[in-house]
């Protein structure tokens, strides 16, 4: 692949990012990727990323611990091995399902909670023996980084992202 | 951008803090070598930890008879200390759920510790009913599986397994919680480790988390979501665990209120620990501008509150074991039968412990004293010890008949697993202390520009936050993987 050139921008303060995203976004440059220590609130609209869907797919997580619970439950207790505990025989599910509830709701959380963090670890590529790609260690100590593919308008975008406050503006080979 | 607090607040960051400096401060615990003090806490513990270990396997090899137990009285010390140590391990879960829910950001500079006391917790109690199986290596029958004698399954009308799911759910989704927020600090360490093994560690720790703004957008909704999920799982985990009690007919077991009152009981527990924790640890990992008196006071007023709740609920049980006019209710361990029995020195230590010293709570020079709280933490760690000793021994020592009327001694191998438990809960704690990030480094700069002392006074004197933008960068062209290497 031919390698592209990226400037690197770096910026020391989250309000001054913010506002140096939101005049790059405005004179309709493309924000490739902005690396940041910590969250910053309303970054995510600044840059235009489209809202996250992960709650989304944890309520369909949850559904299916629910129906993965009440299966179980009506399988073990009511189908296959019928018991008499306490005299209260296992006659219907719904007759005993009281006594489900609290299974009923532990899977619920626990496949919510465990499918939507690996959801969210395979959707932002994180996982053990992945290599960071922050491009500088700073980004994660008290730098932000903006990325911004160039190809022949290095000199305004120089311009004015030193306008906008970074304190340091690199132009490095993208592979 | 942050967002307006009132200047009359108190800062929640002491000190001319930058974002880097919070680095530093983190940083420096695990960068740096242990002290005299950590090596002399580690091995004691270790001992601690050895002995009940030690324990462990003599109770397995022998069998549990070598604990005090009787034919009437089978659940004692094992039982009292895996409810004691469940109830520890809530309040880390409250602080970094709940208290992420009502947006609190105090809980920030002690919700990472807070989490790691809950897993270390909840270690110690999976110990507890795994021993008490007496074969532990049958453990997995408590799984939903056939078993080898045929398709005989796991009973879901228990409430003993209702607490198996709850607890593993419990675990399991805390450890989750508590891994994903540590990965943008564990980041932070690896990309400024200096050396190589340390560099390779933390990398594989961090889970190779590079810090994109779509990545903090899902770790902020990731966030969320699991505190609202977290919320009523806490809550269940605990009205399960007194479900093991109440949905049986003892007197004194049989009762509506445990639910919520061993929630109230299990936060006030592990509010408590967290003091005791953090008291010994904000100063030995020097994080004294970060857990300051005011987060003390906050969690002492927690404590006043839950402790409340439990006292009521303490007095609601002796009213109720009066009122039934019920001599079996005579017996149960809140009633004058147990306040003149054998077992009155436990009644008095938990009404003495529980309910008397955290009312000195309410003076707001004892609510905002270290040493005090330290102190008073101590004592309700002991008090809710004996609550559930109380619940669990004073009850089965009085039966129907008085053929079963029994007392409850312990034996060294009942106190060793117990001394063992507080030690590898400490092994494990002073560990991580030393390798993990003990603050929530990246929330913490969230929060350092509204709550942090040196940008409120600038805000009281009208200076913005937002610095002035000189610009004067200069643009180089570098070369990538010099970049990279920094």
């Amino acid at each position: 692949m031919e390698s592209s050139k990226v400037i690197h921008a770096f910026y020391n303060d989250d309000e001054v990012l913010l506002d140096a995203v939101k005049a790059v976004k405005a004179k309709h440059h493309h924000i490739e990727e902005v690396f940041c220590p910590f969250p910053v609130h309303g970054l995510d609209k600044a840059m235009g990323l489209a809202p996250t869907r992960l709650a989304i797919t944890a309520f369909f997580y949850g559904i299916t611990g629910l129906a993965v619970a009440i299966w179980m439950t009506n399988y073990i207790m009511i189908q296959d091995w019928p018991q008499d505990i306490g005299g209260k025989p296992s006659f219907s599910w719904i007759d005993n399902m009281p006594a489900f509830v609290p299974i009923m709701f532990e899977l619920t959380v626990f496949f919510a909670a465990h499918l939507m963090v690996i959801t969210f670890y395979m959707r932002s590529r994180i996982w053990p023996f992945k290599e960071a790609e922050n491009p500088d260690p700073r980004t994660t100590d008290d730098h932000f980084l903006m990325e911004i593919p160039v190809s022949d308008n290095v000199d305004a975008l120089t311009a004015l992202l030193t306008e906008t406050g970074a304190v340091e503006i690199n132009i490095v080979d993208k592979h | 951008m942050s967002h307006y607090e009132a200047p009359i607040r108190e800062p929640l960051v002491l000190g001319d803090k930058s974002y880097h400096d919070i680095t530093e401060d983190i940083a420096k615990p695990i960068e740096g070598k242990a002290n005299k003090n950590w090596y002399m806490a580690f091995y004691i513990s270790l001992a601690a930890m050895l002995w009940g270990f030690g324990c462990i396997f003599y109770t397995v090899g022998t069998g549990i008879g070598v604990w005090g137990l009787s034919k009437n009285i089978g659940w004692a010390w094992d039982i009292t200390n895996f409810v004691w140590w469940v109830g520890i391990g809530h309040a880390g879960t409250l602080i970094s759920a709940v208290l992420l829910l009502f947006r609190q950001k105090w809980r920030m500079a002690i919700n990472r510790s807070a989490e790691a006391m809950t897993i270390f917790a909840v270690f110690q109690a999976g110990l507890f009913p795994i021993i008490h199986m007496g074969r532990p290596w049958n453990g997995y029958w408590v799984m939903p599986i056939p078993n080898q004698f045929g398709s005989l399954w796991v009973n879901f009308n228990s409430p003993l397994l209702w607490d198996v799911f709850a607890i593993s759910t419990y675990l399991s989704v805390s450890l989750v919680f508590w891994w994903t927020g540590l990965l943008p600090d564990f980041a932070m360490i690896r990309d400024r480790a200096v050396k190589p093994f340390q560099k390779k560690i933390y990398a594989l720790l961090s889970f190779g988390w590079s810090g994109r703004a779509k990545d903090w957008q899902r770790f902020e909704e990731v966030s969320l979501v699991l505190a609202g999920l977290a919320t009523p799982l806490v809550l269940s985990v605990h009205t399960i665990v007194s479900m093991d009690f109440a949905t049986s007919i003892n007197p004194g077991w049989h009762s509506t209120i445990f639910p919520p009152y061993f929630v109230a009981g299990a936060i006030f527990s592990g509010f408590a620990m967290v003091q005791t924790l953090l008291g010994i640890m904000r100063k030995v990992t020097n994080m004294e501008d970060y857990i300051t008196r005011l987060h003390v006071e906050y969690m002492n007023i927690v404590i006043i509150l839950t402790g409340g709740i439990v006292a009521v609920a303490y007095a609601t049980e002796f009213f109720i074991a009066w009122y039934t006019g019920s001599p079996y209710e005579n017996y149960t361990y809140l009633s004058v039968g147990a306040a003149t029995g054998p077992y009155a020195w436990a009644f008095y230590s938990l009404l003495f412990f529980n309910i008397l010293t955290p009312q000195l709570l309410w003076f707001k020079k004892i609510r905002r004293s270290f040493i005090w709280s330290f102190i008073i933490s101590i004592f309700i760690n002991i008090g809710m010890w004996f609550e559930r000793f109380d619940i669990i021994a004073i009850v089965l020592s009085k039966g129907h008949l008085p053929s079963t009327w029994w007392r409850f001694e312990p034996t060294f191998v009942d106190v060793g697993i117990f001394i063992g438990t507080i030690g590898f809960f400490f092994v494990l704690f002073l560990l991580y202390a030393r390798t993990f990030p003990v603050i929530a480094q990246a929330e913490v700069k969230t929060i350092l520009k509204s709550s942090g002392e040196f940008y409120k006074k600038r805000r009281e004197e009208g200076i913005p936050t937002k610095p002035s933008i000189v610009a004067n960068a200069k643009s180089k062209e570098v070369n990538p993987d010099n970049n990279k290497k920094g």
